[in-house]
């Protein structure tokens, strides 16, 4: 009977400062076999995955990492949950890797001390051994074992270095036999570092200067403007050479042979085929127009939006682990703070660039409702995905580069205007920012593909089943005439207020769905380049794509999203009618 | 309070962080405002007697980047304000 009792998988927990090196740690001791998840009842994602102890599978746990035991943060709550089911596991206990960052010896010995406290087995994995010992930090690491009673490990994990010796001495796990007194952890702590560390001098290194430089506001902007011209430049690079090069040809020859098959045994017409094929145009599929589960659908998953959210993620990616994001957050926390977000909040907004589908979903990276609402509403009203900026480009951009910057400058003031005055209008501050500023570091690559991968699977998994039941719903719309009477109330707006001719309706229908496929409709319009203007920033504005919008109820609620549509559709009443009666010609 | 004059703070012995110039180091002598400001600053070691180095502060209150022992922070300009220095 006893093992009938569902038996949890034993653990061990990685646990750690931020920014210590703990994911690749856990890179190199699990599998390929990861999973990212989101603890239960909250926002904080971590990762778990499983490894070979002995004879026995257990799994791994990438703890989020915490500066100590008394959380101050949701992320830091996880942490200190997660131990504590630990410690809830009496016979078969879980084992504590706790990964120390061996160039800052002092503050990771403080959680050091309060994980030894727990009881819990536990070793401990003196990472960044190479780097300190070039900023000539020298650390006994038997004295250092001696006076824990644990197990020391030092650690390369970009290398690899130590990884083996680690995972051998993990059956030595145990608990830790170091008496202190609590009242002065931090005595104890420089107590230890003083015994068993060395420093010697040094002077500052090339990187040290390059990381001083990159937060000065002068050079810090200059290097910052650079640094996002060159990822937008590569984003587009990999984006549009997926699209045109690999995606589109599939959908083309191989995708849309089967799908005529189809049509065909469909009958050509009639509900079934005209939610899964789509309305045939002119006899063919017309891949963003026919609406189709399985054509437009997933053409649009696939061959529009997905190649630029590898691009994207990928270059979030490389900031994250190079080091450099936590510093643009520094130098735009100052800007974004007037906007009611703070630093943090460039990582939702960048990728919202790509597609604001998962730039609204990493809106769960800020910490209070108010962020994230403010956060979601300048993304869908503001912030143009990749597809969407591509068309514009193409419609605007034959008019000339001054209209195109007109289009883009109204979207960039709006969401700053927008910005300042819910952040003058709603209750609440945005909490001040807090974040470790990691040297410098070359991203560990099969890490770094890991992580995109896990990301890239994850978007495939949330995000795409949002598309689809946005192309769905539309194309319901469509066919009861729902959508027609909708144009028939909007058309008053659309040619009074901002000057549109009323073929202009159709367009604007149809932005409830795609806002790229929209903009392409006005293509074919005899407009006035400040016609073109206008239409190009409302549709942006008026309301988010599907997708968007349903991910924005799931993430805010049915009142917030219901708030940030009213929002939109006054702001682009306003801004419409003002581009209308400013603009000259 | 009466607010410093700047010739005030050159000369000062105590001065916040905020007032530090880049590159500037001192010891941090007390940490003011509550408790949880100072729990919360004594997670990443900085609590009185211990060397701080400022690095870059933001324009228009902006938050300030320092430098402990090997690791470097960046911390709101409010925060900043209550971390006391003499230099």
């Amino acid at each position: 009977m006893s093992e009938k009792v569902a038996q949890r998988r034993r653990r061990i927990l990685l646990m750690g400062n931020p920014n210590v090196g703990k994911s690749v740690i856990f890179s190199r001791l699990t599998g390929a076999h990861v999973i990212a998840s989101n603890y239960p009842g909250t926002t904080v994602e971590y990762t778990k995955g499983l490894m070979r102890m002995g004879d026995e599978l257990v799994e791994v746990i990438d703890v989020p990492g915490t500066y100590s035991l008394e959380p101050m943060s949701p992320a830091e709550k996880v942490a200190v949950q997660m131990l504590e089911e630990a410690q809830r596991e009496g016979e078969r206990p879980d084992v504590v890797i706790n990964v120390v960052d061996a160039t800052n010896l002092e503050r990771n010995l403080n959680l050091t001390l309060q994980l030894l406290e727990s009881g819990l087995p536990m070793v401990v994995a003196l990472n960044m051994w190479d780097e300190a010992k070039h900023i000539g930090v020298a650390i006994d690491t038997e004295l250092l074992e001696k006076t824990l009673g644990v197990p020391v490990a030092p650690t390369v994990a970009i290398t690899g270095e130590g990884i083996r010796a680690l995972v051998q001495r993990l059956p030595e796990a145990r608990p830790g036999t170091w008496q202190f007194r609590e009242e002065d952890r931090w005595g104890e702590v420089g107590k230890v570092v003083r015994a068993v560390q060395e420093v010697s001098h040094r002077h500052h290194t090339l990187l040290e200067r390059l990381s001083d430089a990159s937060l000065q506001p002068f050079s810090g902007t200059i290097m910052g403007l650079v640094v996002l011209y060159l990822s937008f430049r590569i984003v587009r690079f990999i984006g549009e050479g997926l699209a045109t090069g690999v995606m589109e040809p599939l959908f083309e020859h191989y995708w849309r042979p089967l799908m005529m098959q189809l049509s065909h045994l469909l009958g050509s017409g009639g509900l079934i085929h005209d939610l899964l094929v789509g309305r045939l145009v002119d006899g063919r599929i017309d891949f963003l127009q026919s609406l189709g589960l399985l054509t437009t659908g997933l053409f649009v998953d696939f061959a529009v939006v997905f190649p630029y959210v590898i691009g994207f993620y990928l270059m979030l990616s490389i900031g994250e682990d190079s080091g450099y994001l936590p510093r643009l957050s520094v130098l735009l926390d100052n800007i974004m703070h007037r906007l009611g977000l703070h630093g943090l909040a460039i990582v939702p907004l960048l990728l919202g660039f790509g597609c604001n589908v998962p730039g609204v979903m990493a809106t769960r990276v800020l910490e209070t409702r108010r962020e994230r609402f403010i956060a979601a509403a300048l993304l869908a009203i503001a912030v143009p995905c990749a597809a969407q900026s591509a068309v514009i480009i193409g419609l605007v951009g034959s008019r000339g580069t001054s209209a195109l910057l007109m289009v883009f400058g109204t979207l960039f003031a709006v969401g700053v205007v927008l910005g300042l005055l819910l952040n003058l209008l709603l209750k609440g501050e945005s909490p001040e920012i807090f974040v470790e500023i990691p040297p410098y570091r070359l991203p560990y690559v099969p890490g770094l593909v890991r992580k995109l991968l896990l990301r890239l699977r994850w978007f495939l998994q949330e995000a795409v089943p949002f598309v689809l039941l946005g192309v769905l719903i539309v194309n319901l719309l469509y066919r009861f005439g729902i959508i027609e009477v909708a144009g028939w109330f909007a058309a008053p707006v659309v040619r009074g207020l901002w000057g549109l001719p009323k073929e202009a309706v159709a367009a604007m229908m149809v932005g409830f769905l795609r806002k790229d496929v929209a903009v392409g409709m006005l293509a074919p319009l005899t407009m006035s380049t400040k016609q073109v203007v206008i239409a190009s920033v409302v549709l942006t504005m008026y309301f988010p794509c599907m997708a968007t919008f349903i991910v924005m109820f799931k993430e805010l609620g049915l009142k917030d999203m219901l708030r940030a549509t009213a929002v939109m559709l006054i702001a682009s009443l306003g801004v419409g009618a003002a581009l209308n009666f400013t603009l000259l010609k | 309070m009466r607010r410093r004059m700047s010739h005030d703070v050159e000369n000062a012995a105590e001065v916040d962080l905020t007032e530090m110039r880049p590159g500037e180091t001192g010891t941090v002598v007390r940490i003011t405002g509550g408790p949880g400001v100072a729990r919360r600053l004594e997670t990443l070691g900085v609590k009185p007697g211990v060397m701080v180095t400022k690095v870059a502060s933001q324009m228009l209150r902006g938050p300030v980047a320092f430098r402990v022992g090997a690791s470097q922070y960046a911390i709101g300009f409010g925060m900043a304000r209550k971390v006391i220095v003499r230099r």
